[in-house]
């Protein structure tokens, strides 16, 4: 997803989202492209139905720099995002999962 | 009592239960059940474009001249891909608009059937948002919220994509959902309102910024008013002209890479910027880190996302401008700020906007205000892009908000004409002229067909300078003269190209009194083109050359 090597990827620094979004077909493609059409990379994606299955949980691992604050707001403006909660990069969604992705 | 209604029928329905009366498109198999159900109604009326896209330009004129939303239809794939152009320009400048596709049958989405294209993906970066309907009874909901979403708080275009199969799927139905209408933001917080006034009573030399958004609230009036109040020289973006007459003592008109030298000059000394439904575009600003270095801001907008996106704000009001507004102007003192008027003036007089020939109606600025001089305030402006549009921004005295259409996020050549056609439908009263070049008119040329069969009052001013006039002005200055794709070796007879599609047609270049021609075309009902050549070597000036801050200006 981006040139940056192991090494470089742990010296910057990482945030994850949480986003509540309506469960539907289309709704992955409003939040990625959001990211990419803003060439705002996305490093991790997690998404699962919650509840009754009508809305979906999508958790993203990104970088942090100085456009997140913006990424953020555009996230929001989002119909079918029903909430966002930014968390530090330690979360554990995904360093639980870190086992499934070693080379 | 329930009745049994196709989701084609529901459609219609919907559409008219909104106060639609007016829809523009272009039939084609996959929307052809919403066409049948539309061509029963007895209150909509549908007006037949000559391309997708040219329909999406008219819904959008429609919806700039009123700030209703506008409405238009295509069909699948072709039909869809067609009206996409016309979408994103809308996106760009927060144009109300709800667009109506047809798609293949549910069951053979995604096997790459005949017309078949993903409406719903492509769409997905150029709307404020998009729907793909499931079911006729999603109808209810999904028609209503469009029209909700196209025109709350930061209005912008809404795709509604409609299988063929939900078009023919006949559901009962016994109440009708409550139109779509305007949800209104909240108000403003008091606190920065009342921050805000303090930080503009304090200042010694405010400056007032008005956007686009000053259009879509309706708020010219309270803006022109806290100007009035405050003693604020006041600029406006492109898509703001109008909201402050151009003559209006406090105007400095248009700011940025074709301003005035003195506008921007100003803009530079200013000690707080107050803007209001504006964006910090870089067609604005110029080299951000450059822009009204010494003053403080003040940033009213409807979007909270448009906050500290460009240039950090040191207020900032997520509000409805005229909501906003109408909260700050009791909070202001009244002040004429003498020093600060007279510098604005000194500067007008050292720097002023040169406007060449401006008496002669055969150059580009004279046929300009030739127009103007035919015309009074109830007129209706539209342009084209290109050179001729930047010389209508700065010579033409707009005066009244939505008088003023043009294609400014975008920037899309093809725009002029079917959006004008769209303000003339939807304000049959108006006088509505559009400015256009050689370059731009041919790029939905096919829509004066639509004109002569609408009979719209609509006055094509044709600028002809035989070349992609920007193109040409900017490889003349920046690529060392070299002139490519650039100049049209082959030019139609546009006066025979106009009356071939239906309309009047007259030749200023031809007329030994253009003034009394002119007058006498824009006089009569009906359809017309314009057409006048012009100097190609007539570039637009100043302009602050790309990159560059905008206190460093050529040209004249």
């Amino acid at each position: 997803m981006n040139s940056f090597n192991r090494a470089e990827q742990q010296a910057i620094s990482r945030a994850v989202l949480e986003i509540d979004v309506n469960n539907h077909a289309g709704v992955m493609s409003h939040v990625v492209g959001l990211f990419s059409r803003r060439a705002y990379n996305v490093e991790g994606i997690l998404v699962l139905p919650v509840g009754d299955g009508s809305r979906s949980r999508i958790w993203l691992l990104v970088n942090e720099d100085l456009r997140l604050a913006q990424m953020m707001k555009q996230v929001e403006k989002l119909e079918d995002v029903i909430a966002l909660r930014r968390h530090n990069a330690d979360h554990a969604v995904f360093s639980d999962l870190e086992s499934f992705f070693r080379p | 009592m329930t009745e049994t209604l196709s989701g084609a029928q529901i459609t219609i329905r919907l559409l008219e239960r909104q106060g639609t009366r007016i829809v523009t498109g272009y039939p084609g198999g996959a929307i052809l059940p919403i066409y049948d159900a539309l061509g029963q109604s007895t209150v909509i009326r549908h007006v037949l474009a000559r391309h997708e896209q040219g329909a999406g330009f008219i819904a959008q004129g429609m919806a700039r001249a009123t700030g209703q939303v506008g409405v238009c239809m295509a069909s699948s794939g072709p039909g869809a891909t067609n009206l996409l152009t016309a979408i994103a320009d809308a996106k760009l400048d927060s144009i109300p608009l709800v667009a109506i596709t047809g798609q293949v049958p549910r069951a053979m989405i995604g096997t790459d059937a005949f017309q078949e294209v993903d409406t719903y993906g492509l769409s997905i970066p150029i709307t404020k948002h998009n729907f793909l309907v499931n079911s006729a009874e999603e109808l209810l909901e999904v028609i209503p919220r469009a029209f909700e979403i196209a025109a709350s708080g930061r209005p912008g275009p809404v795709l509604i994509d409609i299988p063929k199969d939900v078009q023919t799927q006949a559901i009962e139905i016994a109440n009708w959902p409550e139109p779509g209408r305007v949800v209104p933001p909240p108000a403003a917080d008091p606190a920065l309102i009342a921050e805000a006034a303090a930080l503009i009573n304090a200042a010694e030399r405010p400056l007032l910024y008005l956007g686009g958004g000053v259009v879509h609230s309706g708020a010219s009036a309270s803006a022109v008013a806290l100007a009035e109040k405050a003693g604020l020289p006041t600029v406006m973006t492109l898509m703001a002209l109008g909201t402050m007459p151009v003559d209006h003592p406090l105007s400095l008109g248009m700011l940025g890479m074709h301003a005035a030298r003195y506008t921007n000059l100003l803009i530079d000394e200013c000690d707080l910027l107050i803007a209001i439904g504006a964006r910090f575009d870089d067609r604005a600003t110029g080299k951000v880190a450059a822009f009204c270095p010494q003053a403080k801001i003040i940033h009213i907008d409807i979007d909270p996302a448009e906050l500290d996106k460009i240039k950090n704000a040191h207020i900032g009001i997520t509000a409805d401008v005229q909501a906003a507004l109408d909260q700050l102007l009791p909070a202001v003192f009244e002040n004429s700020r003498k020093n600060w008027a007279d510098r604005s003036i000194a500067l007008k007089n050292q720097f002023p906007l040169a406007m060449p020939d401006a008496d002669n109606p055969r150059s580009h600025f004279g046929l300009i205000r030739t127009v103007a001089a035919c015309l009074d305030n109830g007129a209706t402006i539209a342009t084209d892009v290109g050179q001729h549009q930047m010389w209508v921004a700065q010579a033409y005295p707009l005066r009244r908000p939505r008088q003023w259409l043009t294609s400014g996020g975008l920037g899309t050549m093809g725009f002029g004409v079917p959006a004008a056609i769209g303000a003339a439908l939807a304000e049959p009263q108006r006088t509505v002229v559009c400015f256009t070049g050689d370059g731009s008119i041919l790029m939905n040329i096919q829509e004066l067909v639509t004109a002569a069969e609408e009979n719209v009052n609509l006055k094509i001013v044709l600028m002809n300078n035989a070349v992609l006039g920007l193109v040409h002005q900017q490889q003349t200055l920046f690529y060392g003269e070299r002139l490519f794709a650039s100049k049209f070796r082959a030019m139609p007879d546009f006066i025979k190209v106009a009356q071939g599609l239906g309309i009047a047609a007259v030749d200023l270049d031809q007329a030994p009194n253009p003034c009394a021609t002119l007058m006498e075309a824009i006089a009569r009902p009906g359809p017309c083109l314009i057409h006048a050549s012009i100097d190609a070597e007539q570039k637009v000036y100043p302009m602050v050359p790309p990159g560059a801050a905008n206190r460093d200006m050529i040209g004249a």
